[in-house]
């Protein structure tokens, strides 16, 4: 994939066979789709002191699911699936919002930290809870999280009373609202949380042995990798994605939903590690492909809501486009329709070519 | 071992699960304590959960009614789920109540447990919502004619226009409720119905979408309806807290909510109205959740072996902008 290759067709075929060109054709395509409706859906414009249009808008809204969905893709790439991430998403924006509503005064600044910091280590909790059910007791992922999402979600509910909490605090609008150097804030959180991630699990072996446990856990415990503690570390910093997701979310309307507040967002997390390319079965995985795919999700949500799809057709749209772009991101589909130049080539190298480049490339280094 | 281990983390689970139902139920039941005598009327309320203000308002209303009266009142809570309502039901009518009134969860389902009712001799009384069943199974329906809400809001939008000296055509985006939730159909019905009987020429309803009751919906979608409609005049949004979403997107594109946008909206919990005694609502169509009085009176009534209507509509009213400041101290929920 790496060889320079001098020909056009080969270096088409180069970029075609990358892991994460068909998400971002669909995601460049859907973007595209928007233009006959909205001509002006490219144009970013300054409103108010910061930039605004439908770009910015997407990557604001879609700025949680990007979280929740990489912390979802370390799980899944040990093998597992974590359901308890909406619910985690309410618990913390309840619990935050709840202290800072509390507050007689809520625009101090060591007051919304301290709301924060009980939000996210009660996130961590949660993630801890489920990683010991996974990892110690053996319990299946899905059936180990489902407590919590069935759950975590009655807690949020019993911490705001079945009310919606609103409060009022500039500095807590900040991170999920707010806009900083005329671009909204939440997207450096979230390229903070990326970078911290990709350099974590690709500049140290963190990453191999991820993937190493979600290849096989009991091989990996024989080799000497405490595939144990991985797993559990890995829905915790699942769960701290999901925490950080619900001060976005609760920041962003300023108030605390707890009966609605992520709610689905499991699904959609999963759907967008599974267009970014990471297999449900566990053991490589791809950050940027996760990233790539919440953008789809989120894009694909504007689009419905800027082009004007009937509301009772939305899902059926939504869902047409995802088999679109599952069948495009299968091999077999592709080395089907796209031709029969293509099939002796694409069945032949494209299958060991593919989990090569994607899984380790540090352990050299190491 | 690993079995046993699996067991018991299992058994923890259910037990840490049946304690906060525990602990929610207890929590439910503190005010059902008996204030009259052996001959006070038991009215067994199955409710249909706790998922909004609004609902809570509701219930607390009904609680607060009941005691006033001097009602003995059974409460369940049926966390939206129809089979926990049957089985309230079936045991209020093992304990023999006077009254049932319950809000279902869903339209359909409910003949056999409203003819065990029946064949008890217990009169049942639908509060909020209705069903789809014999209509002799049921006294009567305490509730919000939605529909009607829907009427009311494009009414009262005409004030509105008027009061803001809006000439000519009118643009208007609706943010919708929950698709297939009976006040989401129905206040759009509503609206579609004045608009096409007065406004057929000048109004015209140029987006409208779900944002599924929620501030978060309500934002998100303004803020798609901004950029493909940049000139909307009107927001009708199905509920407050879409609509208070949907102040935070317009104020995001630098517009003015109330007077760039004009915006009327049905509900009227506590947030809209500071919203609107704010000046970004503009107008609010009330749909009352505290029903509780009007429910304990048609009980009575209906114990006393009296007539009464089969459709009883709660009490609402709707809100100006210059009624902002003086109805918000009442607003309880």
């Amino acid at each position: 994939m790496s060889t320079p290759s001098a020909t056009t067709p080969s270096r088409w075929r180069a970029l075609t066979h990358h892991h994460l060109f068909w998400p971002v054709a669909v995601l460049i395509a859907l973007l595209l789709v928007n233009v006959p409706f909205t001509p002006d859906f490219f144009a970013i414009r300054m409103a108010d002191g910061h930039l605004y249009g439908s770009l910015v808008s997407i990557v604001l809204f879609g700025s949680p699911l990007i979280l929740v969905a990489v912390g979802m893709t370390l799980v899944i790439a040990t093998g597992g699936i974590d359901l308890s991430v909406g619910a985690v998403v309410a618990i913390t924006g309840a619990l935050t919002c709840s202290y800072i509503s509390d507050q007689a005064d809520q625009n101090a600044l060591a007051g919304v930290f301290l709301a924060m910091g009980i939000g996210l280590v009660a996130a961590v909790v949660c993630g801890l809870w489920n990683g010991f059910l996974v990892a110690r007791m053996g319990i299946q992922p899905i059936i180990a999280t489902l407590i919590i999402m069935v759950a975590g979600r009655g807690v949020a509910q019993l911490i705001t009373d079945g009310q919606i909490i609103t409060i009022n605090s500039e500095p807590y609008k900040l991170i999920g609202g707010g806009y900083w150097l005329t671009l909204p804030f939440s997207i450096f959180v979230v390229a903070a949380v990326v970078a911290v991630t990709v350099a974590l699990t690709r500049r140290t072996a963190l990453g191999l042995l991820v993937e190493s446990v979600g290849g096989n856990a009991e091989a990996s415990r024989l080799v000497g990798i405490r595939s144990m503690r991985i797993k559990i570390m890995v829905y915790m910093f699942c769960a701290l994605c999901a925490g950080i997701a619900g001060l976005m979310i609760s920041s962003n309307t300023s108030a605390a939903d707890g009966n609605n507040a992520g709610l689905w967002i499991e699904l959609d997390a999963i759907l967008a590690v599974v267009i970014g390319g990471t297999s449900l079965l566990g053991g490589r995985f791809s950050i940027g492909g996760t990233v790539i795919g919440a953008l789809v999700i989120q894009t694909l949500t504007t689009t419905i809501y800027t082009i004007g799809v009937p509301t009772q057709t939305n899902l059926v749209f939504k869902a047409a486009v995802v088999i679109v772009v599952c069948l495009l991101q299968s091999p077999k589909f592709r080395a089907k329709v796209f031709g029969a130049k293509g099939r002796a080539r694409t069945t032949a190298p494209a299958e060991p070519a593919t989990p090569a480049d994607a899984a380790p490339k540090m352990e050299v280094s190491r | 071992m690993l079995n046993r281990r699996n067991f018991l983390t299992a058994a923890v689970g259910v037990a840490a699960t049946a304690g906060l139902a525990a602990c929610a139920k207890e929590d439910g039941s503190s005010s059902d304590s008996s204030s009259g005598g052996s001959k006070a009327i038991t009215l067994g309320f199955a409710q249909v959960g706790s998922e909004s203000g609004w609902r809570t308002a509701n219930t607390d209303s009904v609680k607060a009614a009941a005691k006033e009266a001097g009602f003995r009142l059974q409460f369940s809570d049926a966390q939206q789920k129809p089979e926990n309502q049957i089985s309230a039901i079936r045991s209020f009518i093992a304990q023999k109540v006077d009254v049932i009134a319950f809000s279902p969860v869903v339209v359909k389902g409910w003949d056999a447990v409203l003819k065990e009712a029946q064949a008890a001799k217990i009169p049942v009384i639908l509060t909020d919502r209705s069903v789809e069943s014999d209509e002799s199974l049921f006294v009567t329906l305490v509730g919000s004619d939605f529909t009607d809400e829907g009427r009311r809001a494009a009414k009262i939008l005409e004030k509105v226009l008027e009061k803001a000296g809006h000439k000519g055509k009118v643009k208007i985006a609706q943010l919708e409720g929950t698709t297939g939730a009976a006040p989401a159909i129905e206040r759009a019905k509503g609206f579609k119905e004045v608009m096409d009987a007065e406004h057929k020429d000048d109004w015209e309803i140029v987006a409208s979408q779900t944002g599924d009751f929620t501030r978060a919906g309500g934002k998100q979608v303004m803020q798609a309806f901004l950029q493909s409609n940049p000139d909307i005049d009107v927001l009708f949004a199905h509920n407050d807290d879409m609509g208070l979403g949907a102040i935070q997107a317009i104020e995001a594109a630098g517009k003015k909510p109330g007077k760039d946008i004009l915006i009327v909206t049905v509900d009227g919990v506590k947030d809209g109205f500071i919203a609107m005694s704010e000046g970004k609502i503009n107008a609010i169509v009330e749909c009352n959740p505290l029903l509780g009085p009007q429910l304990m009176e048609v009980v009575k009534t209906v114990h006393e072996g009296g007539k009464v209507e089969r459709w009883i509509k709660t009490k609402e009213s709707d809100f100006m902008q210059d009624q902002a400041k003086d109805a918000l101290p009442t607003r309880k929920y």
